[in-house]
């Protein structure tokens, strides 16, 4: 049991079916707390579907999530921000139209108390009050991801590499126990990747959040994960340490394309049991 | 909106983040919001009788057009049933008022209530459709309330319509425009505060997040029903307000003046002032009031004593095709110009 109290977020035997389509079968992992986990695998193999389930977008077929050892069937998106859940998307899904400040308060929407009526009174009933102080909290996340020279301009007219970093700060405001990064570092150059690797790397060690991450650069990810799982057809083949699964017969196969029995076993075990 | 950063002028700097928070984008604007507001203020001794019932109208459609704007503009929804809640709160202002004989100065904010709670419950489909299908479904709430007011004597006297009293306030009977004028602009400027103060606190994020990207707003913690529905809530308010001040005004209320085209005329002001802005819901709403004033005054310069029979059409064409052309040339409204004409004099003679 001393094992159990450190682990963060716990997923038992999650499935997810689209009609006929088995998007995710029985994957079950332990995410433990302060570490990087990575989530790696071939195109549609399902690990933003694993995302997506975490944060509540889908509801998984059969199989639950647990975060803190607590269910979290019935918590609605929304709620699930609350929890201690954040997320950036892989693509890009920032408020367009407001400015980066903006942005970046709206992550910190579910800590906040003024509502409509006491923020139209603004200086009366503490809005303004309580909008300073968390003005602060957001100018710290904004010093913290080197955004200051853009922070009042409109998101929409950023370059991909800063907008992906608006979108980190704004998953950081939401002060999340677990941060979802959906390929924080897609179609970004090197030195883009070298800064957003080092965020990463500071958001977990200085901030101390738990990161879970898609990512298909290998070398980004065996430099910064803990603990790595390799989907390929929705099914896991590999879960552990960067090195250990880098050498696993299967994840190679995966990743070359190539044939691979152990899935096809796999899916006929699965026939079998379905008919 | 986007797009522009006019600079702050020299000398204006930000040392703490309440400074930095402010309304007004620089201390030159609150200075002349402040300067034209005492210009109004000084409108009823110097202006003349017609000119100020133009200004009351604009006064109360702004005030509803503000409304409007935080469900369009901001929220990204539609309403084609705006007229009808500016009409409820008409209606039920002088129905309270005669009613239970509550004071007209109190009953304008209580019809403002009463038409946030109308609004709350015809804005429940937005909690499940979007866009057109959301158009249709508010055109109904137009036709359900306006038969509504046709048929409920109890409410609205039917077809024949009720009257609303005159104002009084603290023993001050307000029967002239240029009394009645002070009491439009007061509850105009506090429209106005309160959605620019709405817009900068969390709720108004809130709504322009579920506009610009309701997926990832729902993954920051937004209940995007809750916010949808919300936003119907506070437009309808507004309209309300309006609604009341135009009944007060009028003297009168009866049904007809609350069609599907006085919804549309909403529309129109909000989409030629910009939509997403609060300026701008005044600025089309002047525009839309004064562009019939305008066109009647150019068909009587330009148009031959021949033809004054078809004046009228002439009048009517123009004023549609001003809106066309308007649309064709400056499609995100008179704000965003309003914010060119202001980077351009900043930044003379250079043009970034």
């Amino acid at each position: 049991m001393d094992k159990n109290t450190n682990v963060l977020l716990q997923a038992q035997d999650i499935s997810l079916r689209f009609g006929g389509v088995h998007a995710l079968s029985n994957v079950s992992y332990d995410i433990k707390k302060g570490e990087i986990f990575s989530i790696i695998g071939p195109n549609g193999a399902g690990k933003t579907s694993m995302l997506n389930c975490i944060s509540g977008r889908y509801t998984p077929t059969s199989g639950e999530i647990l975060l803190n050892g607590k269910s979290l069937k019935g918590y609605s998106v929304n709620d699930r921000a609350g929890l201690g859940i954040g997320r950036t998307f892989q693509n890009l899904a920032l408020f367009g139209h407001m400015s980066v400040l903006d942005n970046i308060m709206v992550g910190r929407h579910h800590q906040l108390k003024n509502n409509f009526m006491n923020g139209m009174f603004y200086w009366v009933g503490g809005a303004q009050k309580e909008e300073i102080i968390e003005r602060r909290k957001v100018e710290d996340i904004i010093d913290f991801l080197e955004i200051q020279h853009v922070r009042n301009k409109p998101a929409g007219e950023l370059s991909y590499g800063l907008r992906k970093r608006v979108e980190l700060a704004r998953a950081v405001a939401q002060s999340p126990q677990i941060i979802l990064l959906d390929e924080p570092m897609a179609g970004m150059n090197l030195e883009e990747k070298e800064d957003m690797a080092r965020y990463i790397i500071d958001l977990n060690q200085e901030l101390g959040m738990t990161i879970v991450m898609i990512e298909h650069d290998m070398g980004v990810v065996i430099d910064i994960s803990d603990r790595v799982m390799v989907l390929d057809f929705g099914r896991q083949i590999a879960l552990g340490l960067p090195e250990e699964v880098m050498q696993n017969e299967h994840v190679k196969k995966a990743y070359l394309g190539e044939e691979d029995d152990y899935i096809r076993e796999l899916e006929e075990d699965d026939a079998e049991v379905m008919s | 909106m986007a797009g522009i950063s006019s600079p702050r002028p020299c000398g204006d700097y930000r040392t703490s983040y309440k400074s930095d928070m402010t309304i007004f984008p620089s201390r030159n604007s609150l200075y002349a919001a402040i300067g034209g507001l005492f210009l109004l203020l000084a409108f009823p001794m110097i202006g003349n009788d017609y000119h100020l019932s133009l200004l009351i109208q604009i006064g109360y459609y702004s005030i509803a057009a503000i409304g409007l704007n935080i469900l369009v503009g901001f929220t990204g929804q539609i309403s084609l049933g705006h007229g009808a809640f500016f009409g409820f709160g008409a209606i039920f202002s002088a129905y309270l008022n005669n009613a239970t004989g509550i004071p007209v100065f109190f009953t304008i904010p209580l019809a403002g209530f009463a038409t946030a709670a109308v609004g709350l419950i015809f804005g429940i489909p937005a909690a499940r459709i979007k866009g057109l299908y959301l158009a249709i479904a508010t055109l109904a709430s137009q036709f359900i309330l306006e038969d509504f007011y046709a048929r409920a004597n109890w409410f609205s006297g039917g077809s024949s319509g009720s009257l609303a009293e005159i104002v009084n306030f603290l023993g001050i009977e307000l029967d002239t425009d240029q009394k009645y004028f002070y009491l439009v602009l007061f509850w105009l400027v506090v429209s106005l505060i309160a959605a620019a103060n709405l817009i900068r606190t969390r709720d108004g994020r809130a709504l322009v997040a579920v506009r610009d990207h309701y997926l990832s707003a729902e993954i920051m913690g937004i209940n995007l029903t809750k916010y949808r529905i919300l936003s119907f809530g506070i437009s309808s308010a507004f309209a309300g307000i309006g609604g009341a001040l135009y009944g007060h005004y009028l003297g009168f209320v009866s049904v007809e003046g609350f069609t599907l085209g006085l919804s549309i005329s909403f529309l129109a002001m909000i989409i030629i002032g910009g939509l997403g802005s609060v300026m701008g819901s005044v600025l089309g709403a002047i525009f839309i009031t004064l562009l019939p004033e305008f066109t009647e005054i150019m068909a009587d310069i330009v148009l031959p004593e021949s033809i004054a029979d078809g004046k009228a059409y002439v009048k009517e064409m123009s004023v549609g095709a001003a809106i066309v052309l308007f649309l064709i040339f400056e499609p995100e409204g008179l704000a965003h110009r309003w914010k060119l004409i202001k980077a351009y004099w900043k930044l003379y003679p250079f043009s970034y």
